[in-house]
């Protein structure tokens, strides 16, 4: 018997505890994707089913209702409507919190009159029975004409039972809760004819969301457009008489079907502690105690596995060049595609970090806190409470930070997030700042405590912070738009965390950073060994000869000319002539044609500048290449102008600024592109970061020279 | 008691019955979180600078803007 593989999907209103079961029916077999010709991501795993199939299981963003408000929802409303696709489900399981099933029951109601095979999974099953309530869940079944699991997505209760009725052929729902107002039939019939759509409901979905229908075709659109059109319909007409009518066939039913009610009318919801967490005082020292903390563990837990991940890779690196025959190849592989690998995976643990933080923060329910406790003060920038989660997440990472401004559904406040956020300081300039610091920052103490290099890079990352928060506000007046911004959001009981979600998180995040920036960071390593390798005419060749030439005189080391031949080598290859070729642009701001090189190998990622300096200023051939030795040789190097040294305060702080403000990040422009569908604002964000890059490196520079 | 216009003018602890919306836009956004006319609403507390606040309705608690609030009709 060979038969397709079944597509089930899940779905659920938020924190009804949809990932819980979706982590507990598909175990680590889960997988990123996207869906076809959209951005957003589609979890989806395997699941065995106790008739022996194997299941595929999608896990759908967290919806109230069929009516999208978000970029992510309306990706949900597509999925539902689109009946003859790839990605239409066979099963659509629903999850539903009964310890408030009301809201629950809504999206269902909405699923069956579409007309897809539906199954209710009722979680919280423990907590019904804590607080009194008794479901006659036969009844509920019948009434709503679909199979009703009772489970504990928590500790896996009654999965056993929800895979055996997943492994049963399933029919459509027949019933249908809503009807549809007489004003809409005669636009529906003519749809269903014209179109072959096989639901009224669906139908009329098709009228009511005109911007989830990208799936048909130009054509059908068309016809769609003109019904719509025809009749007078608007979309949204009658959404606020259908939730009514929903909600009072619901209630009609809950009163049927639940056989003792819990005594207390208001859930015994958790306000004593939202009493601390939400105080004027008390919430925002408990806030800000816990960005301390996450930075204290990006930054300072984070380091012992980075220097591990730096290690491993250096050495992998030098053994592979020593055991392999010298030539093109092996220094690809030892100079480019080893190291690219490594800045890859370096960021690992920095990433895995910030993401167990905030996995727990949205776990326990303290998220929803913080863009309460943050809204008004975001607002006055043109940002929205829920902007600071990816400010937040910008720390680590501008790619999964823009990603997460999804769940803004205001399109001027989203947009502003994402403009704004890259201006974060972000764990890749921290090996930028940390060696120019140690170069020009005395290694002091300030009033007893304070370490001087401490201060100068918490400065930066202030700097940064100040310059999003500041660009936000400019923002605000510069795009004019009538949208409303809104706030309508649940704050959820506070809850221990699960920790196995905790992990899959943690699991999910960095799989995807090492895929999706891992790709970009590995090509730009190739092309950079390429644009440092080889150059115009027969310079590079000749390199040893020229440079034999040159330091006749001098007593070199087998050593320093090794050195001295590198260094000859990046100056004529094509990465040194663009270097040159740019000079006079950054004269200004204090840089020479060396520091060129490593301002345009780090465009693609800013990371890449220490690297470069490294390499030209000839100390790729050190084997233990440790930030001493590289600072030792940058604290050594002679400015031919003045004849002092090269890096002066005023051009260290000048490159600081530079790096603070300055965009230098391929990847972030890529996820930009992807997440605002064009290059309009991937342009203007380039222009603008790199704009206030120079012209504050400028002033710095000057004022300070 | 004295009647009560909207949620946005109720205080801690106050409770009311939702009558109606002034907003369309919004209505369909707050019937959907289960803001519905003839439902009970408790305000519970409002967040540190004001806006936005914290209700108890249909069974969970929702944030909201105070001008979000201020569209929800009640009596009491």
């Amino acid at each position: 018997m060979s038969h397709k593989r079944q597509k089930i999907a899940l779905l659920g209103n938020p924190n009804s505890g949809k990932s819980s079961l979706f982590n507990q029916l598909t175990g680590l077999n889960q997988k990123i994707g996207n869906f076809p010709g959209v951005t957003v991501d589609k979890r989806s795993g395997h699941c065995a089913l106790p008739d022996g199939t194997s299941a595929e299981v999608i896990d759908l963003p967290g919806i109230y209702s069929i009516y999208p408000r978000s970029l992510d929802e309306q990706i949900v409303a597509e999925v539902l409507l689109d009946h003859h696709s790839e990605t239409t489900p066979d099963k659509i399981v629903v999850t539903a919190d009964a310890t408030n099933l009301k809201r629950g029951l809504l999206l269902l109601t909405q699923i069956t009159d579409i007309g897809l095979p539906t199954i209710l999974a009722l979680n919280m099953m423990d907590l019904v029975a804590k607080a009194g309530i008794n479901y006659d869940l036969k009844k509920l079944s019948q009434r709503l004409g679909v199979p009703v699991v009772p489970i504990n997505a928590r500790n896996g209760i009654g999965l056993d039972e929800l895979k055996k009725v997943l492994s049963q052929p399933l029919s459509a729902p027949q019933k249908s809760v809503f009807n549809i107002w007489d004003d809409a039939k005669a636009p529906v019939k003519e749809l269903r004819e014209k179109t072959g759509v096989d639901n009224d409901y669906e139908a009329y979905q098709f009228l009511e969301q005109p911007k989830s229908l990208k799936f048909l075709s130009k054509e059908k659109q068309l016809v769609v457009d003109q019904i719509r059109s025809s009749y007078n319909f608007f979309p949204g007409k009658f959404q606020g008489a259908e939730t009514i009518q929903r909600y009072s066939v619901i209630q009609d039913l809950l009163n049927e079907v639940i056989l003792k009610t819990a005594d207390h009318s208001w859930k015994n919801y958790s306000g004593k502690l939202d009493r601390i967490m939400t105080h004027k005082v008390w919430g925002y020292l408990i806030f800000f105690a816990i960005l301390f903390l996450i930075f204290q563990a990006i930054f300072a837990w984070a380091t012992v596995p980075m220097d591990f991940i730096d290690a491993q890779f250096a050495n992998l690196s030098s053994y592979l060049s020593s055991i392999l025959p010298d030539g093109p190849l092996t220094s690809l592989l030892s100079d480019g595609i080893v190291p690219g690998i490594g800045g890859i995976l370096i960021f690992i643990p920095q990433i895995a970090i910030l993401f167990a933080f905030i996995s727990v923060l949205e776990e326990s329910g303290y998220m929803a806190r913080v863009v309460f406790l943050m809204d008004k003060i975001m607002r006055k920038f043109g940002l929205n409470g829920k902007s600071v989660v990816p400010l937040m997440s910008g720390v680590a990472c501008a790619i999964p930070a823009i990603m997460a401004t999804r769940t803004i559904d205001n399109w001027k406040e989203r947009t502003i997030t994402i403009f704004v956020t890259p201006l974060m300081s972000c764990s890749a300039r921290l090996p930028v700042f940390t060696i120019l610091i140690a170069l020009i920052v005395p290694n002091q103490r300030a009033l007893g405590f304070f370490n001087l290099q401490g201060l100068a890079l918490m400065g930066l990352y202030l700097l940064g912070f100040v310059a999003a928060i500041g660009s936000a506000w400019v923002m605000k007046f510069l795009i004019r738009v009538k949208e409303r911004s809104y706030l309508i959001m649940e704050l959820p009981t506070y809850r221990v965390p699960k920790w196995s979600n905790v992990g899959y998180t943690i699991i999910e995040k960095t799989k995807a950073f090492v895929l999706e920036a891992g790709k970009v960071i590995m090509a730009i390593s190739i092309v950079l060994w390429v644009l440092a390798s080889y150059g115009p005419g027969d310079k590079l060749a000749n390199a040893r000869e020229n440079v034999l030439n040159e330091s006749q005189n001098l007593r070199l080391t087998e050593q320093g000319l090794e050195d001295r031949i590198a260094a000859y080598k990046l100056e004529h290859s094509y990465a040194g002539i663009i270097g040159k070729a740019i000079e006079p642009a950054i004269k200004p701001l204090g840089y020479d044609w060396k520091i060129g090189i490593a301002l345009i190998t780090s465009f693609a990622a800013r990371e890449v500048f220490v690297g470069t300096m490294a390499t030209i200023y000839s100390i790729g051939s050190v084997s233990d290449e440790d930030n001493a030795t590289i600072k030792t040789r940058l604290k050594e190097e002679i400015n031919p102008d003045t004849g002092g040294p090269r890096f002066t305060p005023a051009v260290g702080f000048s490159l600081l600024i530079f790096y603070t403000f300055a965009m230098q990040c391929m990847s972030t422009l890529a996820v930009v592109y992807r997440e605002t569908k064009g290059w309009k604002w991937p342009a203007l964000q380039l222009a603008y970061m790199t704009s206030l890059a120079y012209v504050c490196a400028f002033a710095v520079y000057q004022m300070l020279s | 008691m004295e009647s009560l216009k909207n949620v946005a003018q109720m205080k801690p602890g106050d409770v009311g019955i939702i009558t109606g919306f002034t907003d369309d836009h919004l209505a369909a956004k707050l019937m959907e979180m289960g803001c519905l006319p003839g439902v009970p609403v408790r305000f519970n507390f409002t967040a540190p600078l004001g806006d936005p606040v914290c209700i108890s309705v249909s069974g969970y608690e929702l944030s909201l803007r105070l001008e979000e609030a201020a569209t929800i009709s009640i009596l009491n």
